[in-house]
């Protein structure tokens, strides 16, 4: 478990950490997701002693690692550039931290050779980082940082420099590797996809502070406020209220849509919009309206809904939010 | 300044590309000029997955982009090749000659009589050893200045920053007379070291300051700062970072400024000449053997040494080149 108390950073007018608070449950696998400024990786490098904190506390497995150099914290830190020890060949990256502590020769050996068949670098030992590619670099640092055997596995935007393809292979490969290591792992990023990808949990920074902390489902399903569904997908505004596009359904008829609306508690009633686009998506449909306020939204619906209702543009129809779930109340103070 | 650099962050590189390594100073290649080709290492990535920003690559197999005018190009051809030969034939190549035909005036053995002559050896030998120990201590301590101007911050950071090429700026005579007046007879702090052979290396250490300092200096900036915080979260401290990570960075650049600071120590004249007090088998530099040899008429005594200096400067720019050549080879070999 790690825990952090009342942690604050502030670079000078800036405050990157406002009185944040946290646990990691060991064995878990959390993202701390948000936009760029929010504190993440301060965040994130405050745990592993490479930021000081101005106040508040940070322990380890029950220690107190506050004023702990990152040496002695027990962590394995990954960075976004791989920060790979250009002048030494990949089994000497990986060898590092056990050749400093002075292991013995054939238990280093032992151990490099079979990090390097987990990361699936077998066969490239005698490589140097200049002659690998950035997926490939990447895995060699993680088996660098798991080589000391962590407690906790840091990482810091760790796909965020490779291409698109790589980048889901590789954090689908790293959910694979915590499923098996099952060490406490902490990634920083700012894409909720990845989070919601390969995250057990997911903390969302918003400006230094922490808006909320749950799983993936509740998150996405119960944001706690504007910020959290903003971030954690689409959103459309819907009579003063948050709803995710696709949970908008489409209405030919008036009466249908208010018994339909009837059946929905707190919903934000039923909205008359003129059908402005109509934008195929493949397996959804995406339309884009304008309530009679002036306001624009857009719903997303299934293929066979939008054959069925034979939309054209400049037509008017009724707009309703189906389930209550993803429904939030809008809040202008913390739009994003 | 934010501490997250999410613009940053989602820039890929494509996958074959390796992160561009910045390209390393080295002050004793004078063929730095590299021909275009290099452009054909790059991935051949379709243009539309490139990142905006980065200039679309030439489909492969095409001609190198045409950068130059069409005045300038017509330089790289015959005509540029013949400038240049005949530049570095008037300024250097014919006057090196002349000078090795005037040392072998009479023959190998006169060579050979006029080098190991005992005053001519001597010479030699308190050049070499004095222009070691400069080097050896502007290896040490150039890096540490260097360190220091880059890594750290403090009041008058950019007129330290300035002070550096002092010395290299200074007519050496100018830098011999400004350590007389310090270290000479009569010195204000008490610390007389003229005509002794700590003097010559004061005064070598003072015009070579810069050599070390500038070529570790702008690797120093480019370096990696997350390198060492990965180290240190490996459990690496402090010194063993330093001894096994940073060090090895900066070990081409150190050498480079240490053999150019060498080379310029033993043929500095100026700043010694004063300090030293050429006084013959104790302080006498080679330099000044050949001046008295030239003024006692002994022009083929001159020459020889000339010579033998000469061997030494290119044998210890051919070292640098043929090291740092080879490290450099290391970090860029590609799969």
């Amino acid at each position: 478990m790690i825990t952090v108390t009342s942690a604050r950073k502030d670079y000078g007018s800036f405050t990157a950490l406002d009185d944040v608070s946290l646990d990691i449950p060991s064995g878990s696998l959390t993202a701390l997701l948000g936009p760029s400024g929010s504190g993440k990786s301060t965040l994130l490098r405050a745990i592993a002693g490479l930021e000081e904190l101005d106040s508040g506390t940070v322990t380890i497995e029950g220690r107190d690692v506050t004023d702990e150099p990152p040496q002695r914290r027990g962590i394995g830190f990954v960075f976004q550039h791989y920060a790979a020890f250009k002048h030494m060949t990949v089994r000497d990256n990986v060898a590092f931290g056990l050749t400093i502590r002075k292991r013995p020769k054939a238990e280093t050996s032992k151990k490099v050779d079979e990090l390097l068949e987990i990361v699936g670098l077998d066969g490239f030992q005698h490589r140097y980082p200049a002659q690998l590619s950035g997926g490939q670099r990447q895995r060699m640092a993680l088996a660098r940082a798991l080589a000391v055997d962590p407690q906790v596995l840091l990482l810091d935007e760790p796909f965020g420099a490779l291409d698109a393809k790589v980048r889901t292979d590789l954090r689908q490969w790293l959910r694979r590797l915590h499923d098996e290591v099952h060490v406490t792992t902490v990634l920083v990023t700012h894409d909720q996809e990845e989070a919601l990808d390969v995250a057990d949990r997911i903390a969302v920074l918003n400006r230094g502070r922490i808006e909320q902390v749950g799983d993936p489902v509740t998150l996405y399903e119960r944001p706690a406020n504007d910020f959290v569904m903003g971030f954690l997908g689409s959103v459309a505004h819907l009579g003063g209220q948050l709803v995710r596009p696709h949970d908008i359904a489409l209405e030919r008829s008036r009466e249908m849509a208010l018994a339909l609306d009837a059946k929905v508690p707190d919903s934000p009633g039923v909205i008359d919009a003129v059908v402005e686009r109509v934008v195929p998506l493949g397996f959804e449909v995406r339309v884009d309206l304008r309530a009679d306020s002036g306001e624009r939204f857009a719903a997303q619906i299934t293929r066979r809904d939008a054959a069925e209702l034979q939309l054209r543009e400049g037509e008017t129809i009724h707009a309703r939010a189906v389930g209550r779930s993803s429904v939030v109340e809008h809040d202008p103070a913390l739009a994003i | 300044m934010t501490p997250d650099t999410d613009q940053q962050r989602r820039g890929p590189y494509p996958e074959t590309d390796a992160a561009p390594l910045p390209p390393r100073p080295d002050a004793t290649a004078p063929d730095g000029i590299r021909p275009h080709g290099g452009d054909a290492a790059l991935p051949d990535t379709p243009p539309d997955t490139l990142p905006t920003g980065r200039p679309a690559e030439p489909p492969r197999g095409t001609t190198r982009p045409r950068r130059h005018g069409k005045g300038l190009r017509r330089l790289r051809g015959p005509l540029g090749i013949g400038i240049v030969t005949l530049w570095l034939s008037v300024i250097v190549l014919l006057p090196l000659a002349a000078l090795t035909v005037a040392a072998f005036d009479e023959g190998l053995a006169g060579f050979w009589e006029a080098v190991t002559a005992p005053a001519a050896l001597a010479s030699l030998w308190v050049t070499v050893l004095v222009s070691a120990v400069v080097a050896l201590v502007n290896a040490v301590v150039g890096t540490l200045v260097a360190w220091v101007l880059v890594r750290d911050e403090f009041r008058g950071k950019r007129f330290v920053n300035a002070v550096i090429d002092l010395p290299f700026a200074l007519p050496t005579i100018v830098a011999s007379i400004v350590l007389l007046s310090l270290y000479g007879p009569n010195s204000p702090i008490g610390v007389e070291l003229n005509a002794t052979r700590w003097g010559l290396v004061v005064a070598l250490l003072f015009v070579t300051l810069p050599f070390v300092v500038r070529s570790v200096q702008p690797v120093l900036i480019e370096a990696d700062h997350e390198v060492e915080e990965a180290a240190a979260s490996l459990g690496a401290t402090t010194w063993t970072t330093f001894r096994r990570i940073v060090l090895p960075t900066l070990a081409p650049a150190i050498l480079s400024g240490t053999g150019l600071a060498f080379a310029r120590a033993i043929g500095e004249y100026g700043s010694v000449v004063l300090i030293g007090g050429n006084i013959p088998r104790e302080t006498q530099v080679a330099s000044q053997y050949i001046q008295q040899q030239i003024e006692i008429d002994r022009p083929l005594n001159a020459a020889a040494v000339s010579v033998a200096l000469l061997a030494i400067a290119f044998v210890t720019l051919l070292l640098l080149r043929v090291v740092s050549s080879r490290s450099q080879r290391r970090e860029e070999r590609d799969a």
